[in-house]
């Protein structure tokens, strides 16, 4: 792991140095090389078989590596779980960042990558809020709405007009020296710094499992309050571009209409935008391979028209995803839901991690860097201070209103989940220099607020969640009466309304879901996907899956899926599942499962799913491990994993090291069945052996079939006696296969008594070996003296040893050699040849 | 406040209701103009019909259960004190009231955990034998799921949910198994309303 890790980080800084020395080369030299180029082309007559043109590719090519290379930090970073397990992502790419800044920094005396305001917000901020809103867990999301949007709304208002006047204030008594800042650029200021954003909450809070409401309270706000900071920030602009003066009331009541606008406005856009693309995958049905597709580009639309518009771009999209969510998911082939959801992942976490790493290489800009400790420090005071204040106060007012109050604690961690990020640099990027002297002094104090916040605060988070005893995300199991008793509880809570005449919220979600039921989802889904989107079904048809994964799984442990085929396997494999399941057999699977997960994508952290974000992919990791599940199984079919475990079993030194009954049991089996298909297969090629030795071709086919037998009897005869000593006592695991053997044997015992007749030709005389009950149906051997009685002796089974082909029966035969009370057994009787009717098996009795 | 007080005069019994409940003076009297709004004919006692007079009840697939629990055995009538106790099992879970106010002498609020559950699970339990059979779960699953699933998906999803939640392995689900099948569940939220006052 740590080797591993070392030479990625080697690969990286490798990349590093070359995309720095590149990019440097290509500033310092860009103008010259592209002249001498152009001369040199025009001088050239001939074709030219290579031509290095670096220019012609240098844009998309140095985007394409910052990306790699972002990527490639990630990967690095993921590799030590035990830093990211103190240490939140985001707060290491931003330090990585740093370092590649550093470098850059270091090559090309100018950063020449920054993260400006148009890369942000139009390349690297929608996929990320989509997703959020396309895996927003709705219902959770719409019933705490009222408190999310006091938040968002009042409480962003709050911070952003406390800190504005606080720090003007504190200019006025002279804090801050020299600045030439009025009031009114001081409350934009405190506008764009404001807004909680939802990039750093979700990088931060997806790694502490906190409680769904608690998250949703917090990542709600932060993507709601950007209807807010893009409203404030317009505003306040263009209060400092008209100046004091000219600012009254009727300015300020546009303000305030602008705002309602904006916000609903977005929301409807992106609600529109939402139903488009519902009502679009209702009719892809043909076009399945790029149905994915529509929901990316509509929703870039949506975005786009509500920045268009001077709406709110992140509510449109964030509300485009929401709505759409739930009638694509029903309307797209299976196939392309999955395919959106990870897509989605990717384009999400690709651009967070880019986003990060923009944070932290824009750090590293000597022109940006204007230090004020007044302005700074009081900045980052008031940051803190007024979220608290503003958090405890209106929780205060809201807990009258709730049902379930919110605790001091959950207080505590919503105000100091506050992180501010991307978002508000973006913003403070778009800040007019020549309107506002004091630009660069308030993009360095907002890079400062956001590292601390994302940095620091990121890291406290997870000890302060766990050190206040924060009630955390349940990590509940799926279950069918759980599914059925919401469903309950829903209908009757409604009753109860209905009953005591409240119109309260259960009223409504009822009322909603009616319409929903009948107007929406009709429009909006196809007829066949309507029918089955029951959620209780749904839960029942996951149920089944995962029931069936961990069939496959217990097949697979014991070999194959021997006991679909055999009632008995069967009822001990259910009474094994039941008693198992819990303990054994899930924590294997659920091991695995994350172990896969980890490595495989890079979206998800940890084993276990956070709260809401990642609800529905827990639908997928289903299907996609049931996937893996397959091709696992598939494999493991083929490579024959028994084998080797099992030959540690005729190792007497480490008898119990195969203990698995069940997968000797079906190597076993299977072993048995291959040699009597070869051996039918055999004897189908050969004609009847009347001409006995005439033609010494078929003679040899004889033979050979002959020692087919003898081989799959020795076997047979073997893995009883393997039975015999390992476990004569084994429980009913054992009794399918003796239920099952016997039947084929006791056939192909009958189909081979023909070629046995010839066998005195070969092996002449009394040792002969056949076993005795093969030939002689009345000799039934009781299973007391079968375990005594070795069928054959040592002698004639080294004689066949040489001829033997399969490893196998190699082992048996010195298995077999290996009891000593097999020397004493008296010889049975040279056998006479076969009598007609195959005689039952005796190994029936062994067990019985 | 000041106005409810003169209502509740009309209130039978009100301070020892309030007492046992929890609800507060307001929450009473609203729900005692609610009570004698649903009683049309003015006997102080709801029947069955009352109830189904309710317009909403009857696109609720579980609604005459809720409304049958309403009724202690053996009774056709509700009176103003049950109707209350019925609805007290919805109030929220107020946690300084349980932890400071209960005493070991006072039964529990029917707002507990405990209470809420057993409430719930006599909406599946018609014939109030403790236990929950598969034809009991079969019911209200056919009710909740009617038109969307067949029988046999029907059955085996009940089949199912008493597996889960089936320890003594008897076919059945007894209260504890129940209790114990929704541990995870946040009961004190998900039966709960906000009674408006």
């Amino acid at each position: 792991m740590r080797r591993c890790g070392f030479v990625h980080l080697l690969g990286s800084v490798l990349l590093i140095g070359f995309v720095s020395s590149v990019s440097c080369e290509a500033a310092l030299t860009g103008h010259e090389s592209n002249h001498s180029e152009h001369e040199h082309g025009s001088s050239l007559s001939g074709i030219p078989i290579v031509t290095f043109k670096w220019h012609h590719v240098e844009t998309p090519y140095l985007v394409a590596l910052f990306i790699l290379v972002s990527f490639l930090a990630k990967l690095v970073i993921e590799a030590n779980h035990h830093v990211t397990n103190i240490i939140p992502e985001s707060a290491l790419l931003i330090c990585f960042g740093f370092i590649l800044g550093g470098i850059i920094w270091g090559a090309d005396k100018v950063q020449t990558f920054t993260l400006t305001p148009t890369v942000f917000f139009f390349y690297l901020l929608p996929q990320v809020i989509l997703d959020a809103g396309y895996s927003m867990p709705n219902k959770l999301f719409f019933s705490n709405m009222g408190a999310i949007l006091v938040y968002a709304v009042i409480g962003t208002c709050w911070n952003a007009a406390s800190l504005g006047l606080s720090l003007w204030g504190c200019h006025m008594g002279g804090a801050m020296g020299d600045l030439d800042i009025g009031l009114l650029q001081y409350l934009l200021f405190g506008s764009l710094i404001a807004a909680v954003d939802p990039v750093a909450v979700i990088a931060v809070f997806e790694q502490v499992h906190v409680n769904e409401v608690l998250f949703i309270m917090v990542f709600g706000e932060s993507l709601l309050n950007d209807g807010v900071t893009v409203v404030l920030f317009n505003v306040f602009d263009a209060f400092v571009s008209l100046g004091g003066a000219k600012i009254n009331a009727v300015e300020i009541i546009k303000g305030i209409i602008s705002f309602f606008v904006v916000a609903f406005g977005g929301s409807l856009v992106g609600f529109v935008f939402g139903l488009l693309i519902s009502l679009l995958t209702r009719c892809t049905k043909n076009i399945q391979i790029i149905e994915p597709g529509f929901v990316f580009v509509l929703g870039y639309l949506a975005y786009l028209t509500a920045e268009m518009l001077s709406l709110s771009a992140i509510l449109s999209i964030v509300f485009c995803g929401m709505c759409c969510q739930k009638y694509i998911n029903a309307n797209m082939d299976e196939n392309s839901v999955n395919t959106v959801r990870y897509a989605m992942k990717v384009f999400a976490n690709g651009s967070e991690t880019i986003i990060f790493v923009f944070l932290g290489i824009s750090a590293i800009d000597k022109t940006l860097w204007v230090w004020n400790t007044g302005f700074i420090l009081l900045t980052l005071l008031f940051v803190i201070v007024y979220r608290f204040i503003g958090v405890f106060f209106l929780t205060w007012i809201l807990n009258k209103f709730r049902l379930v109050p919110l605790e001091v604690i959950d207080q505590v961690i919503m105000s100091y989940g506050g992180l501010r990020g991307a978002v508000a640099y973006g913003l403070a990027m778009m800040l007019d220099e020549n309107k506002i002297k004091e630009k660069n002094l308030m993009v360095c104090t907002t890079l400062i607020v956001v590292y601390f916040t994302v940095i620091i605060q990121g890291i406290t988070m997870k000890p302060l969640v766990t050190w206040l005893k924060v009630r955390r995300a349940a990590v509940s199991e799926l279950t069918l009466i759980e599914k059925v008793q919401n469903k309950v509880f829903d209908h009757m809570l409604v009753a109860i309304e209905d009953i005591s005449g409240q119109i309260g919220h259960n009223y409504m979600r009822d009322k909603w879901n009616y319409f929903e039921e009948k107007w929406m989802s009709k429009v909006l889904m196809k007829p066949s996907a309507r029918k089955n989107r029951d959620r209780l079904f749904k839960v029942f048809h996951q149920l089944n899956l995962k029931d069936a994964m961990s069939y496959v799984a217990e097949g697979e442990r014991r070999g194959s899926l021997e006991f679909i085929r055999n009632d008995h396997a069967y009822i001990d494999f259910k009474k094994k599942f039941d008693d198992d399941y819990y303990e054994e057999v899930m924590p294997d699977i659920m091991a695995d499962m994350s172990d896969d997960h980890g490595e495989m994508s890079s979206g998800r952290r940890d084993p276990v799913p956070s709260v809401s974000l990642e609800m529905h992919e827990q639908n997928m990791k289903a299907v996609r491990d049931s996937e893996d599940v397959n091709t696992h199984h598939l494999l493991q079919q083929h490579l024959y994993r028994g084998r080797k475990q099992h030959r540690h079993r005729y190792s007497r030194s480490h008898f119990d090291v195969n203990k698995d009954e069940g997968e000797v049991q079906e190597v076993f089996q299977r072993t048995m069945r291959s040699r009597l298909e070869s051996f039918k297969s055999a004897k189908m090629g050969v004609a009847p052996p009347k001409s006995l030795s005439k033609h010494p071709k078929k003679e040899q086919q004889q033979k050979l079939v002959h020692l087919k037998s003898k081989d799959f009897i020795e076997s047979f005869l073997f893995c009883l006696l393997d039975f015999e000593f390992s476990e004569g006592d084994s429980a009913s695991g054992f009794n399918p296969s003796y239920n099952s053997m016997p039947m084929r044997v006791t056939y192909r015992a009958g189909a081979g008594i023909e070629n046995l007749g010839f066998m005195p030709d070969l092996d002449s005389g009394p040792s002969v070996q056949l076993p005795r009950w093969l030939e002689d149906s009345s000799s039934v051997v009781p299973s007391q003296r079968a375990q005594v009685q070795l069928p054959w002796t040592p002698s004639s089974l080294r004689r066949l040893a040489p001829l033997r082909t399969s490893t196998r029966s190699t082992d048996s035969f010195m298995m077999a050699d290996a009891p000593p009370n097999a020397q004493q057994i008296d010889l049975p009787p040279p056998p006479s040849p076969p009598a007609s009717p195959p005689p039952p098996p005796p190994p029936h009795h062994h067990h019985m | 406040m000041g106005s409810s007080s003169s209502n509740m005069d009309h209130i039978p019994d009100a301070q020892h209701l309030m007492q046992e409940t929890g609800f507060s003076a307001a929450h009473l009297v609203r729900l005692y103009e609610r009570f004698d709004f649903l009683d049309k004919d003015d006997r102080g006692e709801l029947r069955l019909d009352d109830f189904e007079a309710v317009s909403e009840l009857a696109m609720n697939p579980i609604g005459d259960r809720i409304i049958r629990a309403f009724f202690s055995p053996g009774r056709e009538t509700v009176d103003f004190p049950s109707f209350v106790r019925i609805l007290a099992h919805f109030r929220p879970t107020d946690t300084n009231r349980t932890r400071n106010g209960r005493n070991g002498a006072q039964p529990e609020p029917a707002n507990s955990r405990t209470n809420k559950l057993k409430f719930a699970f006599q909406l599946y339990d018609q014939d109030r034998d403790g236990k929950i059979s598969r034809e009991e779960l079969l019911q209200v699953l056919r009710a909740m799921l009617e038109m969307q699933v067949t029988e046999e998906q029907l059955q085996s999803i009940a089949e199912r949910a008493i597996q889960e939640a089936d320890l003594d392995l008897d076919d059945t689900i007894s209260f504890d198994e129940f209790k114990k099948s929704l541990e995870k569940v946040d009961i004190e939220h998900k039966m709960s309303i906000r009674f408006l006052e």
